[in-house]
């Protein structure tokens, strides 16, 4: 199986991934081979099963509206690429 | 004073009875472990980053602590830390060019815990990108070799992976103990591959916080030792319930050391039939066997029973881990923190930052989640794989009705070459077949080496068993270990081989 080109530049750009021309041919292969091998699944007649997202409880568990952290301003920063005094600066996320 | 060799040769819980007797201190002990990395680490690229100085300074600390009378259970213990665990103040990677200068102002829970009890970290090892590998060799920070050796033969091979660095490095001797990860075999596979014991206990058992998270479902952090009684040593301090991540579990964390050589007789141990891959060596089945009549020994029941879906185990992994991490791996955006690759519209700074961010595997991930998650094909899919989930807990529930535990094969294989199956992701997965169907029922799994292929290379039995019955799995494991006396040692390891 092999999938298009189409969909590669399609599901590249639905995950913000930059991808070159050059490489579309490899990933079309690549990509295609596992989603070829996922196909088994096909066989598996799941009708009428529930579907489950984890193993864990089936509620989370709620906790009290409160502050239990803060002033941190500096440790919150630390990581910042840049900063306006106490504040945390990026580039323009809303175009 | 004993040596280096002596030093970095012992278990953990041999350690930990030196420093009570006053034999060494952890500073003495903390310094022999940074020698052999020194020596090794250049060779072996176990580690990303090696802490020396805050490992002497916590070594000192721990000496102090233990003179006051005051030593915690892991007091004075150098360990390695798997580079996913964030650590504060100390660089953690996740092997990744994008976090390849993230420093994290909060310790992970694991790690905190560890260091509440008093263990001293020599640093952060290497690990497959984003732990998504089964060689370690998808690490932005390099390949790492495994420190065993076919007979006669020095090619250098892979250590197994996610968590290639922290076997490496224990079964090198360049610390007593390390952190793993296992979201599909990362703990366990590697374990076999190096010759250590592993175990991916519970989901839910370890704290997810400050963990770099790849596959949320199914990530679950767990101890990498050389033996088990050092295994269930680690657990103690790593587990336990934490508010800051709702599926932790609130349940007491149990005394492992205290499980291990209890009586097994009477327990009844399941041979899933299904767990035969094709073309699995008759090495492995041989072992398999091996394995199987220790158990008999021990006193314990032999039963055959059938996990009919474990075959499609790999498959549905490879939907839902993938869709997971496409999920979880958007926020390295190069907005906030991470590398970025400045460009002139929003869309293509993000684009150019991830592509120069992610290695090609963690690339192909993506991608293969975004296409199992997309409009057209989620249900195809993703609800598909979700489906199927169940039918593979099923499996296990089912056969927990009837066993206490399961006993396979940890791998389909020993450990293969640097650069060996890397043409085709579908082959690398394939490394996984036997460990992926534990995680996604979140069962736990322990791993341990139990004798060495014709090419002098060891190979690892795996035992599965129900939520939360880690004990049992301590005391199978070492119920095996004692049979197989494993005692062979890696040619390359602290004072051989630099």
């Amino acid at each position: 199986m092999s999938l298009d080109a189409a969909t590669i530049r399609r599901i590249a750009r639905l995950a913000r991934l930059g991808i070159e021309e050059t490489d579309i041919a490899r990933l079309q292969g690549e990509l295609g081979h596992i989603i070829g091998w996922i196909e088994q699944l096909s066989e598996l007649d799941v009708d009428g099963l529930e579907p489950i997202s984890g193993v864990g409880q089936a509620a989370l568990r709620m906790r009290a509206d409160a502050v239990t952290d803060g002033d941190k301003v500096e440790a919150v920063l630390s990581n910042a690429p840049s900063r306006a005094g106490s504040f945390y600066s990026v580039p323009k996320v809303v175009e | 004073m004993a040596g280096m060799v002596e030093l970095t040769g012992q278990t953990l819980a041999a350690a930990l009875s030196g420093l009570e007797q006053g034999a060494f201190s952890s500073v003495e002990l903390t310094q022999a472990h940074l020698t052999a990395i020194e020596q090794l680490n250049p060779r072996l690229n176990a580690f990303i980053t090696v802490t020396g100085e805050q490992a002497l300074e916590s070594a000192r600390a721990s000496d102090a602590s233990r003179a006051r009378g005051d030593a915690g259970p892991l007091s004075g213990v150098p360990v390695a830390i798997k580079d996913l665990f964030c650590t504060e103040g100390v660089r953690t990677t996740a092997a990744s060019r994008i976090l390849k200068n993230f420093v994290p102002p909060y310790e992970s829970t694991v790690t905190a815990q560890m260091k509440r009890d008093g263990a001293v970290f020599l640093g952060k090892t290497n690990l497959d990108e984003f732990a998504m590998g089964s060689s370690n060799m998808t690490s932005a920070f390099g390949a790492v070799e495994n420190p065993w050796k076919r007979t006669g033969d020095e090619t250098a091979l892979v250590p197994g992976g996610s968590s290639g660095g922290s076997a490496s490095a224990v079964a090198a001797r360049l610390a007593l103990g390390a952190t793993g990860t296992d979201t599909g075999g990362s703990i366990r596979q590697p374990a076999a591959f190096c010759g250590i014991v592993g175990i991916k206990p519970t989901y839910g058992r370890c704290s997810r916080w400050g963990t770099v998270a790849f596959a949320s479902s199914l990530d679950q952090a767990g101890p990498m030792a050389r033996t088990v009684e050092d295994c269930a040593i680690l657990l103690r301090s790593m587990a336990g319930f934490d508010v800051k991540d709702s599926t932790s579990v609130d349940r007491p964390v149990p005394d492992y050391r205290a499980a291990i050589g209890r009586s097994l007789k009477g327990m009844r141990i399941g041979i899933p039939a299904e767990y035969r891959a094709p073309g699995m060596s008759q090495e492995i089945e041989a072992l398999w066997q091996q394995g199987i009549a220790w158990l008999r020994d021990a006193g314990c029941e032999i039963v055959d029973v059938s996990l009919p879906h474990t075959r499609y185990g790999l498959a549905t992994y490879y939907i839902v881990a993938p869709a997971e991490c496409s999920s979880n791996l958007a926020r390295y955006d190069g907005v906030r923190f991470g590398e970025r690759v400045e460009a002139d519209s929003l869309d293509m700074l993000y684009e150019r930052s991830r592509a120069a961010g992610f290695g090609d595997e963690v690339k192909r991930r993506i991608l293969i989640g975004t296409y199992v998650l997309s409009s057209g094909y989620y249900d195809a899919y993703y609800l598909k794989a979700q489906k199927v989930r169940g039918l593979l807990l099923r499996d296990f529930t089912e056969a927990f009705t009837r066993v206490d535990a399961l006993l396979t094969p940890t791998a389909p294989s020993a450990a293969f070459a640097l650069g060996e199956k890397m043409n085709d992701p579908v082959t690398m997965y394939l490394n996984d077949i036997f460990t992926v169907p534990a995680s996604m029922a979140g069962v736990p799994g322990l791993s341990v080496p139990v004798g060495l292929d014709a090419k002098g290379l060891p190979l690892g039995l795996q035992l599965l068993g129900r939520p939360f019955d880690e004990e049992l799995l301590f005391a199978l494991g070492s119920a095996l270990e004692k049979a197989a006396a494993f005692t062979h040692l890696p040619a390359v390891r602290a004072g051989v081989g630099s």
